[in-house]
């Protein structure tokens, strides 16, 4: 975040240790410039903060509640805490149940290999997933002429929802439903491919962290994406 | 000037009043209208006929809702004037009621009112309600309403009436019992101008119905609360934010907003003064999560009604990002009495730490379903006993506050209800629900029906909530139909804590509470069900008729 020159500076600790921040910075930009990995999935520099994944709770020293990383802010003297135990064991869970809520099979799926799903469950060491899968029925958009759009590979981070007003400035992209019948819709529920706001940019396939979005034509692990773009786009309309 | 147009309103009512001997009081609030009380109330004014010393008047409720259509008849002409409360009246019954005026009640469907239920009660919030027609400005003037808002704009400045709250010890009536002076005073502080108050009446827990009854019979007593409130942090704009299943309670909002801003007590320069108060109305789409400030926000905005992550608090950062006030409906009506009596006096009612009154809105197996106000510190057995009138040992259990509130066994009805000692039983006070659950209730059924509701009412934004009250869910499910096994009991108490402690909101947070206060104090029932819950973990003789495949 770009922050008046006389921003105020803050010591604090992570993971016992002591580092500078800039007021208003959050906990996971400073982790991230020290090198120090907090998983995360529905954030994506560029687009606003969601905090909806819940992988990037954070210890904070003085305060039993954890903390979003992605959306708390430093103090003067914090004390932070990445990674435990207990942060370990709840975003084991987490994960798990992401994989558990819809149809996810890698295997067979287009972002297999470049997808960051499948990159935290490696990196946390996830070998099965312990709870039931709910084995919704799903559907697939294919009415695009480019992209499909594929429910059952959507963990609803919204980062699509995000990139398409907050970048593309479209608005196509939205949410309806409420709890587990939540799902991604184009206008007002309509097909994607009769969208009349949808500008056909990609802009959305490319911010999807999973297979959920894909360009037409790719198969099996084809799908890779491209994300060097978006900091830019956001900085050019800050300036 | 507006304190003798309040005079001349009140002296007018008064003589109204003196004319006749009787009053016929019908409760047209939403319980009794649902027995068709507009019906007893138009047999009423067909059928007094010649009677000229009598007037017909709806008013709001009055409390035991159970034994709807209720009626009240005031009667001055004795030496002493008296009240006589008819029950389950029926507009056939209407003419017997009118000739008996002046003579002895129908003792058919006479209430004996000299019971604990209608004599432990301390009406602060309700005071009016069941007195008053909600759709008359001039009754409200007449009990002494907005005398309160003249005399803090006309001799108060804003930090004396946040003194005034700070000291009568209220705190937030919506659940989490947050001081209320400490959010005005934070509010004041922030740099102005554009501030919002913002009145919570999006009740959405099963089994209450309390903002529902003070909206529908006092609705003036939440604006003046309001009009004060941003007087004493500087807001000239106010929203209420009631949910559309209400639609009656909007009605009289809306009615009550256009006389009160015709008589200038609401609108531009209150009262005559520089202070103006705008209040408008919002009303919500029937989802659970929007009574979460900042969902609730955001669907004043006119967004998705989704919460997000606090600190910022709204009292810095809330409506068009903007500072604001939130407060409940029941907040918001304790107000004007405060402000008229003083906040010493409103401390004097209540424990140490909770003070003042709180309106509970009974319900479940219980004979007085209904709405009471009680003082803070007044024990369980008392309200569900005495008042309530349940019979001792026929209770098993209180659920109070919600999907988010938890289940008190009977063996702890000795406890004093405030927040803290709610909270050390593993519930929570709430917006003032209390479901009473007899002998045949299943802990384990109470517990998937809460989590039922969570489920569908998440928001879907976080995945926690999302996907792990789902999870919850199928467990529940599964162990209330015996078909779980002792693990599954351990996922679910994993689950919950994993929830409790990653959601994202309120709703979230707070939704493993009612399996998380059922495991605490009725854990044999779980065990009963599963079919390894003996104690040596041995397993119950269903199991071993299961075919091979279901076994773990």
């Amino acid at each position: 975040m770009n922050q008046p020159t006389q921003a105020r500076i803050f010591t604090l600790k992570i993971d016992g240790v002591d580092v500078a921040a800039r007021e208003h910075e959050t906990i996971l930009e400073l982790a991230q410039e020290n090198n120090i990995f907090i998983p995360t999935l529905c954030h994506l520099e560029g687009l606003t903060e969601f905090g909806g994944c819940r992988l990037c709770v954070v210890e904070v020293q003085g305060s039993n509640r954890l903390f979003p990383a992605c959306m708390t802010t430093v103090t003067e003297g914090m004390e932070v805490t990445t990674d435990s135990e207990r942060l370990r064991v709840y975003r084991y869970m987490i994960l798990g149940m992401l994989f558990s809520e819809r149809n996810h099979v890698c295997s067979v799926c287009v972002s297999n290999g470049h997808c960051d799903l499948q990159f935290l469950a490696a990196k946390l060491g996830m070998t099965r997933v312990e709870m039931p899968y709910l084995h919704p029925s799903m559907v697939v958009d294919a009415s695009h002429q480019h992209f499909i759009m594929d429910h059952n590979r959507c963990i609803l981070c919204q980062r699509c929802v995000r990139v398409c007003g907050e970048i593309e400035g479209a608005f196509t992209k939205g949410v309806m439903g409420r709890g587990a019948s939540s799902r991604i819709i184009h206008d007002l529920n309509g097909a994607w491919g009769d969208s009349k706001t949808c500008t056909s940019c990609g802009k959305c396939v490319n911010v999807c962290p999973t297979g959920a979005l894909a360009e037409k034509g790719k198969s099996a692990g084809e799908m890779v994406k491209r994300r060097d773009w978006l900091p830019y786009l956001r900085s050019m309309q800050e300036d | 000037m507006m304190i003798e147009k309040f005079a001349a309103i009140t002296a007018e009512e008064r003589q109204a009043e003196n004319e006749h001997d009787h009053t016929i009081k019908v409760c047209v609030a939403a319980g009794c209208l649902s027995s068709q009380s507009n019906e007893v109330l138009t047999a009423l004014k067909n059928g007094l006929g010649e009677h000229r010393g009598c007037h017909v008047k709806g008013v709001g409720c009055m409390g035991l809702c159970s034994q709807g259509p209720l009626v009240a008849v005031a009667t001055k002409t004795n030496a002493t004037p008296q009240t006589v409360m008819y029950q389950n009246v029926k507009a056939e019954d209407a003419t017997e009621i009118v000739q008996a005026l002046g003579k002895e009640p129908v003792a058919r469907l006479a209430l004996n009112t000299d019971v604990p239920f209608f004599q432990r009660q301390t009406k602060i919030v309700l005071e009016n309600c069941g007195a008053i027609d909600p759709e008359r400005i001039e009754e409200y003037i007449a009990a002494g309403g907005y005398q309160g808002l003249l005399t803090t704009l006309t001799e108060s400045s804003p930090s004396e009436v946040i003194d005034e709250i700070v000291r009568s010890g209220l705190r937030g009536r919506g659940g989490g019992g947050y001081p209320t002076g400490l959010k005005w005073t934070t509010v004041a502080k922030m740099d102005g101008p554009g501030k919002y108050v913002i009145c919570n009446a999006d009740e959405g827990d099963p089994g209450a119905f309390m903002d529902r009854s003070v909206l529908e019979s006092d609705p003036h007593r939440v604006l003046e609360g309001m009009a004060i409130a941003g007087y004493a942090v500087g807001a000239s704009e106010g929203y209420i934010y009631v949910r559309g299943e209400y639609p009656l309670a909007v009605e009289r909002l809306k009615i009550a907003i256009r006389q009160a801003n015709r008589l200038g007590v609401l609108g531009s320069k209150v009262c005559g003064t520089t202070f103006d108060f705008n209040v408008h109305i919002r009303l919500g789409a029937g989802a659970f999560v929007c009574g979460e400030e900042t969902a609730l926000i955001a669907s004043i905005e006119g967004k998705r009604g989704t919460p997000r992550p606090r600190p910022p608090y709204p009292a810095e950062h809330g409506l068009w990002g903007k500072p604001t006030l939130i407060n409940n409906v029941e907040t918001f009506a304790n107000v004007p009495a405060i402000i008229r009596k003083g906040g010493a006096w409103y401390a004097t009612i209540g424990t140490a730490k909770s003070k003042g009154t709180k309106v509970f809105a009974l319900a479940g197996s219980i004979q007085n379903t209904g709405l009471i106000e009680v003082p803070m510190g007044m024990s369980l057995s008392e309200i569900i006993h005495e008042i309530g009138g349940v019979p001792i040992g026929k209770c098993k259990a209180v659920q109070t506050g919600g999907p988010s509130g938890g289940c008190i066994p009977a063996a702890y009805f000795d406890t004093p209800v405030d927040y803290e000692s709610l909270k050390a039983l593993g519930s929570i006070m709430g917006s003032g629900g209390m479901i009473i659950m007899d002998e045949s209730s299943s802990m384990v059924d109470v517990a998937r029906y809460f989590m039922e509701f969570c489920m569908s009412e998440s928001c879907g934004k976080c995945v926690t909530c999302r996907v792990g009250t789902v999870h919850m869910y199928n467990l529940l499910d599964k162990i209330y139909q015996g078909k779980a096994w002792r693990r599954d009991l351990n996922t679910l108490e994993k689950l919950c804590d994993l929830v409790m402690n990653t959601s994202l909101c309120g709703l979230g947070q707070t939704a493993p509470n009612p399996v998380l206060s059922t495991l605490r104090y009725f854990r044999h029932e779980y065990l009963n069900k599963l079919l390894d819950g003996a104690e040596d973990g041995r397993m119950a003789t269903a199991a071993t008729t299961q075919p091979l495949e279901a076994r773990p």
